[in-house]
């Protein structure tokens, strides 16, 4: 059980406290509501770039890092398709220093030239080492944009291609953030040896009379429903063949997604999965198998992934796969493997609460989605699936007319 | 009143803190295994290491001992791979292995109510592994299809390369695995080792987290009779034959956009008294985001998405490494620039307000990992494994305290000489 108060200071700022005196630090924690999806088409990969440009000095500090770290303190920030977070971490008694940057940058940037024509190289180089000069780099460029026709998360975050961050302007930074990062668009969460009064008058202090903004009201196009199954085929210099399938699924907020997760886990979770134990130690046709999804706001994609043993023949590996979407539509699971499964959520969720840094972006996260209590409840909805749910979700997520299916080859 | 945001919040100093290293309880087991155990935290969760005196170094031929440490949890006389992984999988527990120069580990974490339902199947691990064919030619195609993959990527060909430009690449710290590697493996290699290494070798135990009331009985009841720790392992010794050109570019890619770059020399072990003192003149250079190599080659330049330098501390001889990916097109100015650096910090003497952001990052951020039970077990068997104790821990932690500009600048000195280091770059 995770325990907070939460207060909303008069201009919308939401902010949660969560006391944990086992420690001597002190977590302060900002996830603002903007993600890639939120981006102009002809400008992808804004919002992984502005995370960037968040350390490049703020209105009246010149630089966000040096008194962090002067102050005993470390941070990191991460953008995804739906939302950007940032988090430190610093002794307890230098909570204040960490109120200051944060509350300052959420006020203006500095809007430096410098720090967009470095950062713009920077996040390029980036780009390079992840998605461009790495083996099978590219297959989640090409998947976005084959399973999604409508919705913007047809790109990936760090962009759809390189020119759309080189040409970026510092006017269309501007605006990004005048848009997006202001009071009413942001959730704090302050963790660790803290006090809830102490925490309500810093808040005060130093965010209280920040602006509150407008509130971005997302009317994003949702994905209209597939109704043929999709095929793409490409070569490219790499050793072993691959195929990758997906299926569209629920967002994160519905209530057949505790269902669809737990699903994913059965066919590809690991080395008792049934991908895995089939396909790879059974009939060896894949060297590696998996099955996960993104955990996606909006409407996701259940995803499988397989490399190829050499030699061979692809259609026979995707066959394969297919007999094993057969048995989870076509049978209910016994009850010892859904309880493996659940039994496999509650410990990864236990391990991740050992830490206040997680426990804090945990609780911005489940505030994002509705209510921080939420992450309270998560294991009693996943108690709650019944195999006949399973087998109900594999049969409308896993149909073929749903499916995306991308071969991936390697160059003679 | 407006509030003046120009003006920072008063902090307290991180040096300030007295920061302390929770020592572990420890118990021996009949067989003379000893166990350390600390128990803490507020999750009901533990996390439990075996650690085998069974890494690398004790292999006579290539991959056999990160081979065996990998297939022990495929197969044993009583249950195939799918049983073990099962029940694993059913208790919501994660059971791992891992093999390192020195050593080899068997991992287990799992809820604190679930342990006494593991621990027999570790036991079987240990002593009843049966390396079937079968699975070691699952292991044996599966490795060299990842490895193909692997040496598309100019980091990994980079860090496989400068090892053995280093130390040679018949050391253990300088070998790396190659295709025929895997094809000349033979289960009564593995068999033998395992005997050797495993069964009958030499262990130590590491145990974190809210460990139940009857832990103690229940580890002397599941491993106190097995046959370890007769001999002590001490291996042979190895020489090492580093590359006499200290300089390589390699074309992996001829396509490729970026570069890894790696500059390396050899460097001393924990043991040196100069090592906690070079720990804050790494940090200095490259050791945080906040430090010189990061501040020029990123954040003025754009040159690479990170750069570090950071030790490799093997128990018997360490590295200095200066890491990157850079654009191709740049690699050789971002290679300057370090030396550049390098330079600074042999001319210079850092400043007092630089200094001080290094001390306090460095005490806030051990503060900060002092957060739970698997770090601090984590600490003590980086300790004990390299044969020290808490006196090494507060002696570091009172050097960063008391460091000065003028020792930094020595040590630079003493260590930072462009010639003396290996450079390499993988495009």
């Amino acid at each position: 059980m995770i325990g907070f108060e939460r207060f909303v200071l008069s201009n919308g700022l939401n902010v949660l406290v969560h006391q944990d005196t086992s420690t001597p630090m002190a977590v302060v924690n900002v996830l603002y509501d903007v993600g890639a999806r939120d981006e102009n088409p002809a400008q992808t990969g804004f919002a992984h770039l502005f995370e960037h440009l968040m350390f490049g000095g703020s209105v009246n500090v010149p630089d966000y890092d040096e008194p962090l770290q002067l102050a005993g303190g470390e941070n990191n920030a991460y953008t995804t398709n739906d939302l950007t977070n940032y988090y430190c971490q610093l002794p307890a008694d230098n909570l204040e220093t960490a109120f200051w940057l944060e509350s300052d940058r959420m006020l203006s940037l500095a809007f430096s030239k410098k720090s967009l024509d470095v950062q713009r190289k920077v996040v390029c180089e980036e780009f390079k080492e992840h998605y461009i000069n790495k083996p099978y780099g590219d297959v989640w460029h090409l998947m976005r944009e084959l399973a999604y026709k409508q919705h913007p998360y047809r790109w990936m975050t760090i962009g759809k291609e390189l020119s759309h961050i080189e040409n970026a302007q510092l006017d269309d930074v501007k605006n990004f953030f005048f848009k997006h990062y202001t009071p009413v668009n942001a959730i704090l969460v302050v963790a660790g040896n803290v006090k809830v009064d102490q925490v309500k008058s810093l808040a005060e202090k130093w965010f209280g009379e920040i602006p509150s903004g407008t509130r971005y009201e997302r009317s994003l196009p949702m994905e209209q429903p597939q109704h043929e199954a999709r095929r793409m085929t490409v070569h490219r210099n790499v050793p072993m063949d691959a195929i990758y399938k997906t299926w569209h699924m629920c967002g994160r907020r519905d209530e057949a997604y505790y269902a669809t997760d737990l699903l994913t886990d059965i066919l590809g979770g690991g080395a008792s999965s049934r991908l895995y134990q089939s396909l790879v130690k059974e009939q060896q046709l894949f060297s590696s198998i998996s099955c996960y999804h993104f955990g996606s706001l909006d409407a996701g994609l259940l995803t499988i992934e397989g490399q190829l043993v050499k030699g061979i023949d692809i259609q026979k590996a995707e066959d394969a796969i297919e007999a094993e979407l057969d048995k989870v539509r076509g049978e209910a699971m016994d009850d010892r493997e859904l309880q493996k499964v659940k039994n496999k959520t509650e410990s990864i969720m236990a391990f991740e609460d050992m830490s206040v840094m997680n426990r804090a972006g945990s609780l911005a996260f489940y505030e994002l989605l509705g209510d921080g209590n939420w992450m309270n409840e998560e294991f009693e909805k996943y108690q709650r699936v019944q195999s006949t749910d399973l087998q109900q979700i594999a049969q409308s997520v896993l149909s073929s007319t749903n499916s995306n299916t991308l071969w991936y080859l390697s160059t003679p | 009143m407006m509030l003046n945001r120009t003006i920072a919040p008063e902090i307290k100093d991180a040096v300030e803190y007295d920061i302390v290293l929770k020592r572990p309880e420890t118990f021996s087991l009949k067989n003379g295994v000893k166990v350390y155990q600390v128990q803490a935290g507020t999750e009901q969760v533990v996390q439990i290491e075996w650690v085998f005196r069974a890494g690398n170094w004790f292999e006579g031929k290539r991959t056999v001992a990160s081979a065996t440490n990998f297939l022990i949890k495929n197969g044993t006389t009583s249950r195939s791979a799918y049983a073990i992984n099962e029940f694993v999988d059913f208790y919501g527990a994660y059971l791992n292995r891992s093999c390192f120069n020195e050593t080899a580990v068997i991992t287990l974490h799992c809820l604190s109510k679930q342990l006494e339902q593991l621990l027999p199947l570790v036991r079987e691990l240990i002593t009843e592994a049966i390396f079937s064919e079968q699975e070691l030619s699952i292991y044996q195609q599966n490795m060299k299809q990842k490895l193909a993959v692997n040496l598309k990527k100019c980091d990994f060909v980079a860090g496989r390369t400068i090892d053995a430009m280093l130390f040679g690449e018949h050391h253990p710290y300088g070998v790396y695995s190659r295709t025929e590697d895997y094809d000349a493996l033979h289960r009564e290699e593995l068999v033998r080792f395992y005997a050797d290494y495993y069964t009958h070798g030499y262990c130590t135990v590491f145990s974190a987290g809210i460990l139940p009331g009857n832990y103690a009985e229940l580890m002397e009841r599941y491993f106190g009779d097995l046959p370890l720790n007769m001999d002590a392992k001490e291996g042979i010794t190895h020489s090492i034959i580093p590359q006499t050109l200290k300089k390589a570019e390699v074309i992996n890619d001829p396509d490729g956009v970026q570069g890894a770059i790696r500059i390396a020399r050899p460097f001393l072990t924990r043991h040196h008294p100069d090592f906690p003192k070079v720990q804050v003149l790494n940090a200095l250079f490259g050791g945080f985001f906040g430090s010189r190599l990061m501040t020029n080659i990123r954040e003025d330049k754009g040159f690479t998405y990170g750069i570090y330098s950071y030790f490799l501390n093997h128990i018997h001889a360490g590295v200095w490494m200066i890491s990157t990916e850079a654009g191709r097109d740049v690699c050789r100015a971002t290679i300057e620039e370090v030396y550049h650096e390098m330079k600074g910090l042999r001319e210079g003497e850092v400043d007092a307000d630089e200094l001080m952001l290094v001390k306090n990052y460095l005490i806030g951020t051990l503060l900060g990992d002092m957060d739970g039970p698997f770090q601090i077990i984590g600490r003590w068997k980086n300790l004990i494994l390299n044969g020290l104790d808490d006196r090494f821990f507060y002696h570091s932690v009172q050097t960063i305290k008391t460091i000065q500009a003028e020792e930094l600048k020595e040590l630079a000195n003493r260590y930072l000489h462009p010639e003396e280091f290996y450079e390499l770059v993988v495009v």
